[in-house]
């Protein structure tokens, strides 16, 4: 293992964690509700659970990018300077998206619900998923890249 | 309304944070996951920071009760569901970069692989959706 110091962002990652974690306690205190984005949306899909807070959350969500783009080249380049992928990659793309719905589904939580908010409430079942999804995703990737190159 | 406003401002400083991060680029996610290679470790700095952050909010809110927390993990155990779930879920994201709250952000960015990894993504949390049609009551999924 090599640390990519060229690619380490310490300054915009804390900051960028530092929003996140804004966002997630201003929906906790606001509306009483955690910031997982499986769950908020996994509840969309269901008819009863489409609340108002729920898509009014998912709007932000999409609509962030619209309202940083003016300064976003100059507070995150990388942001804008997104991989390419080639029509060759639909399948590994949407085979991929369909195991991160199930599995987040079937786990209760992803990244922010288990990752930020669970851990941030110190509950011991996002820790164990926290490990089990990194851990997997560690695999995978060392795997994938011994087998094709790496992901992207 | 106004509880609709708060979790639009919540959403949207979501989007900002994930955009400043950087973690909206796949790319950079996987140098993550990389572990064994050329290891970008950022993604570690932008969970501690959040989660710094949002350990407050918490304490927070744990001292106000006018607002209750009305979601919580419907299950308080470690089950089989949600290990399996979290390899799933694992993999997912390893071979795509994305995880559920970057592959919006990312849609919104106008990137199309993002629009292809939410199409998969909605389609398993469709195929995974609680069996009883009313899910568990207000505590069910968190994440």
């Amino acid at each position: 293992m090599t640390i990519a110091w060229a690619e380490f962002t310490p300054w915009h990652s804390l900051a960028g964690g530092l929003l996140i974690g804004l966002a997630a306690s201003v929906l906790l205190l606001a509306n009483g509700k955690i910031a997982g984005i499986s769950g908020i949306l996994g509840n969309i899909l269901q008819r009863s659970g489409a609340e108002p807070w729920r898509l009014a959350f998912v709007a932000g969500l999409l609509l962030s990018p619209l309202v940083l783009l003016p300064v976003l080249s100059q507070l995150q380049p990388s942001a804008l300077v997104t991989p390419q992928f080639s029509i060759a990659d639909l399948l590994r793309l949407l085979a991929g998206g369909f195991l991160v719905g199930l599995g987040t589904r079937m786990a209760n939580g992803c990244t922010s619900g288990h990752g930020v908010c669970g851990l941030a409430r110190l509950s011991p079942r996002s820790l164990a998923a926290v490990l089990t999804f990194m851990l997997a995703g560690f695999v995978t990737v060392f795997l994938w890249r011994e087998s094709f190159g790496l992901p992207l | 309304m106004k509880s609709a406003l708060s979790a639009l401002g919540a959403g949207l400083l979501f989007g900002a944070g994930l955009l400043v991060s950087g973690m909206a680029n796949p790319a950079k996610v996987i140098g993550f996951l990389d572990l064994g290679g050329h290891w970008d470790p950022s993604l570690a700095l932008v969970m501690a920071s959040a989660i710094a952050v949002s350990w407050l909010g918490v304490r927070f809110a744990a001292r106000r009760t006018e607002c209750p927390v009305e979601e919580g993990p419907a299950n308080t155990g470690i089950t089989r569901q949600l290990l399996g779930g979290s390899v799933l879920f694992g993999i997912g994201w390893g071979i795509t970069g994305f995880c559920p709250g970057p592959a919006v952000a990312a849609l919104g960015l106008g990137f199309w692989p993002a629009a292809i990894v939410v199409l998969g993504m909605v389609a398993g949390l469709w195929v995974g959706k609680p069996k009883t049609g009313a899910a568990a009551g207000p505590a069910t999924a968190t994440g």
